[in-house]
């Protein structure tokens, strides 16, 4: 039976895609879950449009999913693919630059007619016409085979073309020697209430494999061997499943009531779903009516003594920048996890940016500081999130949480912390004391004021958006008294510099070049650098931001140890544009040079591309 | 669970109004409306046994919204428009507080107007007094949603040409379950009407006649005037018919289909007459009653609407509590470890 050879490879990209009806994120999800259960590394690309179901079989409603899994680590979801699915010409169409060449294509002739071909705009078919000679194509009647399939199956001959996406995971699973017993266990829990749906979905599946098994289609079959990843227990999670999971640890070991205020956004808007089920940990969530009474509510939660945060993408955040400022100048805690994705205005809904680090940084009215950190990868979307409360509750300052849209959607292995090796996070409210209360007293060594809980007697007090002054927190228009709180409001938050680690180099601590990213590139760059360093071009040292403002104390130094600094970002610089002014002294003295690699399509980094702008440095 | 409301008042009352003032300057201009406000709302908490740290005041921005520094309670001045959504969330972590939103026309009405529909159609415990006084008096004398069509100020020198809003009309399009309306220069109605909304439970909704002396003295005038208001307030009862009017010429409001009309009243015979129902579900009546407007009727002030309807924030309670006795309160292992985790051995 499955006596044909076998290709031992180290790493594997393969893209499904097809008609936003077809499946295709549920199919990549299925294939996801069984590379893990395999025991490889991985990494995975949801990439989808905005419009739900747009026509069938158009270029605007192709919705396409891509994974890497590896023996060798996975730092990225793979530039382009060793193996695309597509079950229509669209699909085809709008893929045919992500498939490697040489690479091997599957495609589902069935909907190669001429209906599908036009609304594909292809004047002739591809599947003839030598426009796919560069691939190896594997053209199947994937929609007929898969309704002989299942001549015998209880169902609409349309439900049983539905089945297809099991037909093609099925040939998947038998090309890279898959286990079906994941796949198989989850239809039966998921369509558990029509028994006919999990039948015929299951003998889809079981069909294609065979198919791919019995007939001659595929040349070779492909290994690709369990990966080395640390001892531990895994699981797969996205980065709004793991800032959920994380924004949950941290109330916890706060010991507060998690409040969620959240208007529904794309792509942040699974973050609310999630908590949204959390009840048994009493998290509150709340769907506001739109993205001000979500941070309003938030900021009211916080006023109460409780951790308040509040979600959004990019949009969110202009509406959300007053009432961010409010709790500015109130200083009370407060997250924003901003999931950023393509602007200006509504932009790319779907598509991934880091494009809003200049607006966390300065877009609000007055001299207004505020923390911000940046999640790494999916599951470091966790330890942020409980980083993120960390610096809110103990500093008393809303604390911006710059995820994306590729880290919002795209899955890896997380290898799970023991809770005992999560930070504690100690949270004190005064109580009544000899004097009266002073609500804009200060921590001497943080600066940060008290949080008094409404309800605690003798601490009764007044706090708003007016200039407080100093210490009493009453009301006050006096000049000085305003400059003074301008700057405790600034030194404030510098001086979360204390409590932050400090910034680690992966590879030479000094020497020619350093890469230095933030946020969801750490994945491109580090394969970038390896690349490079691999290939005996380096050495290229690396390193990545979390904390964006402030900064970890010794960047400046780090800095100033290399010769040329890359700075690759997917934006048009605006992470150079705070380094090139916080050490503007640096390229004067010590002759370091700070530059830029910029793409802004919408798209994370390919590995390619990053190596490329690193080797021209070289 | 919600706030401690005693189901009678304590003879021997527990505070007296200065126990409410926070001892910050008043800085409303002299003669200005919210003077009166502000010590009908000392002298109502003075009512109740509840405890001065377990009240706190949200406000947004204009002249009004300088409220909670002058109350010895808790107190929160947000940005334009935004209380109730800072109330909310407050409401919705902390359910022993007594809240109260002060806010404006300009304030609930036009930047807070999403805000406003939403606080009260969700029917979250909190109270909400909006001084309306037609005019924007902070930004120095603009037209508000409320102002008249016609009304001259300096943004409208020509005159208004927008229609005003109704704001119990609002409150009871969006299903409020507790609207009343009041005036400044009535500081006992003003206290008994703040009263009662303390007592309900659920979101109260009170609308205040304010006047601003600088910028449109005298607004409410021809309603609530010395010498007009006999003819044209009318003090709502639960219970009684609709009577109003000079004691020699005492008149009342009937229904005819679905219009209301004046009719002169005889106590004799109150057969056909519009009584007032304030516990009525159906919203008809108190929506009747929003439409009553100078100078076709009286306008009516007193409580148009009080209806028992479960709070936002018991059901979210509620809901909490089900799903842990269900599922059991969370451990944070179990939610990281589920079943779908897989075990890398050296």
């Amino acid at each position: 039976m499955a006596g044909k050879a076998k290709q031992l490879v180290p790493a594997v990209t393969v893209r499904f895609a097809g008609d936003s009806g077809d499946g295709m994120q549920l199919t990549g999800d299925q294939f996801t879950d069984t590379t893990a259960v395999m025991g490889n590394d991985f990494s995975t690309f949801p990439d989808f449009p905005a419009e739900i179901r747009a026509p069938a079989g158009t270029l605007p409603g192709v919705s396409s999913f891509q994974i890497q899994f590896s023996e060798t680590p996975a730092f990225t979801p793979g530039d382009v693919a060793d193996v695309l699915i597509a079950m229509n010409p669209a699909a085809l169409k709008v893929n045919l630059r992500h498939v490697k060449k040489g690479g091997l294509m599957i495609l589902n002739e069935n909907a190669f007619d001429e209906d599908g071909l036009e609304k594909a705009a292809f004047p002739t078919n591809p599947l003839t016409d030598g426009t796919l000679r560069d691939w190896q194509v594997v053209r199947l009647p994937l929609s007929d085979l898969t309704v002989n399939a299942l001549k015998d199956h209880p169902l609409r001959a349309s439900e049983k073309e539905r089945c297809k996406n099991f037909f093609a995971l099925g040939l998947m699973f038998w090309l890279y020697d898959r286990n079906l017993d994941h796949t198989i266990e989850w239809i039966s829990a998921k369509f558990a209430k029509k028994p006919e749906f999990v039948a015929a979905n299951i003998a889809a599946l079981k069909a294609g494999y065979n198919h791919a098994d019995i007939t001659e289609l595929m040349p070779t079959r492909f290994e690709v061997r369990k990966s080395k990843l640390e001892p531990g227990t895994y699981r797969k999670v996205t980065g709004n499943e793991a800032a959920a999971l994380g924004f949950i640890a941290a109330a916890e070991l706060a010991g507060k009531t998690l409040f969620l205020g959240s208007y529904p956004i794309t792509p942040a808007s699974s973050i609310l779903q999630d908590l949204s089920y959390r009840k048994d940990f009493g998290v509150r969530t709340f769907q506001a009516e739109d993205e001000i009474a979500a941070i309003g509510s938030a900021i009211g939660a916080s006023f109460g003594g409780e951790l308040g945060i509040t979600t959004t993408s990019g949009p969110g955040l202009c509406l959300k920048s007053e009432a961010l400022n409010l709790a500015v100048i109130a200083e009370l805690p407060l997250v924003v996890i901003d999931v950023q994705r393509t602007g200006p205005s509504t932009g790319m809904p779907t598509k991934t940016e880091q494009t809003d680090l200049l607006q966390a940084m300065f877009g609000r009215n007055g001299e207004s500081p505020v923390a911000v950190v940046a999640p790494q990868s999916p599951a470091h979307c966790f330890e942020t999130a409980i980083e993120a409360v960390r610096l809110a509750l103990t500093h008393m300052t809303p604390v911006i949480y710059l995820s994306d849209g590729y880290l919002a959607n795209s899955a890896e292995p997380w290898k799970l912390p023991a809770l005992e090796s999560l930070p504690k996070i100690t949270v004190q409210h005064p109580t009544r004391g000899k004097g009266p209360f002073q609500p804009y007293a200060r921590d001497p060594q943080t600066l940060a004021r008290p949080w008094a809980k409404p309800g605690t007697p003798g601490l009764e007090h007044r706090i708003g958006g007016l200039e407080k002054a100093d210490i009493t927190g009453t009301v006050s228009y006096d000049p000085d008294n305003h400059e003074k709180m301008v700057k405790l409001r600034a030194e404030k938050v510098a001086r979360i510099a204390d409590d932050i680690p400090e910034l680690t180099v992966r590879g030479p601590q000094s020497g020619p070049l350093l890469i230095l990213g933030w946020g969801s590139t750490h994945g491109a760059i580090h394969a970038a650098v390896d690349e490079v360093n691999a290939a005996g071009k380096g050495p290229v040292a690396q390193a990545h931001l979390t904390h964006l403002n402030p900064f970890p104390k010794n960047l400046g130094a780090v800095l100033s140890r290399y010769k040329t600094v890359l700075v690759p970002e997917l934006n048009s610089g605006q992470l150079l544009m705070l380094l090139r002014h916080q050490f503007h002294r640096l390229g004067q003295k010590d002759g370091t040079r700070l530059t830029g690699y910029n793409r802004i399509r919408g798209v994370p980094f390919f590995v390619s591309e990053v190596r490329q702008a690193i080797e021209e440095l070289l | 669970m919600t706030q401690e409301v005693p189901s009678a008042p304590d003879p021997r009352p527990k505070f007296t109004k200065n126990d409410f003032v926070s001892g910050a300057e008043v800085r409303w201009c002299p003669g200005c409306g919210d003077y009166s406000i502000l010590g009908a709302m000392q002298q109502t908490l003075a009512k109740f046994d509840i405890p001065r740290e377990n009240y706190v005041f949200v406000s947004g921005i204009g002249c009004s919204s300088r409220f909670p520094y002058y109350m010895n309670t808790y107190g929160f001045h947000t940005i334009h428009g935004r209380a109730p959504t800072i109330a909310t969330g407050l409401r919705l972590v902390n359910p022993d507080l007594s809240i109260w939103v002060i806010t404006g026309d300009g304030d609930a009405l036009s930047i807070g107007g999403n805000h406003f529909i939403h606080a009260m159609r969700r029917n979250l415990n909190f109270n909400v007094l909006l001084v309306n006084n037609e005019i924007y008096g902070l930004t120095k004398g603009q037209y508000s949603p409320t102002s008249p069509t016609g009304k001259v100020t300096k943004s409208s020198p020509y005159g208004s040409i927008e229609h005003p809003i109704n704001p119990l009309c609002l409150a009871i399009a969006s299903e409020a379950t507790f609207i009343a309306r009041t005036l400044d220069s009535d500081p006992r109605h003003m206290s008994a009407v703040m009263e009662r909304a303390m007592r309900h439970k659920g979101v109260s909704f009170i609308e205040v006649y304010q006047n601003c002396i600088i910028f449109n003295d005298k607004a409410h005038a021809p309603v609530t005037g010395r010498d007009t208001r006999e003819d044209r307030m009318v003090y709502l009862e639960n219970g009684k018919p609709l009577v109003f009017g000079r004691v020699d010429d005492k008149k009342a409001i009937r229904l005819n289909g679905l219009y209301p009309e004046i009719v002169k009243f005889d106590p004799a015979n109150t057969q056909g007459l519009l009584i007032h129902n304030e516990a009525d579900p159906r919203p008809n009546n108190a929506y009747l009653l929003t439409q009553l407007t100078h100078p076709d009727f009286p306008v009516p002030f007193g409580v148009l609407r009080c209806v028992e309807k479960p709070t936002y924030d018991d059901l979210m309670n509620q809901q909490i509590q089900d799903v842990i006795k269900k599922k059991g309160r969370g451990r944070l292992k179990d939610l990281l470890y589920t079943d779908d985790t897989w075990t890398v051995t050296p």
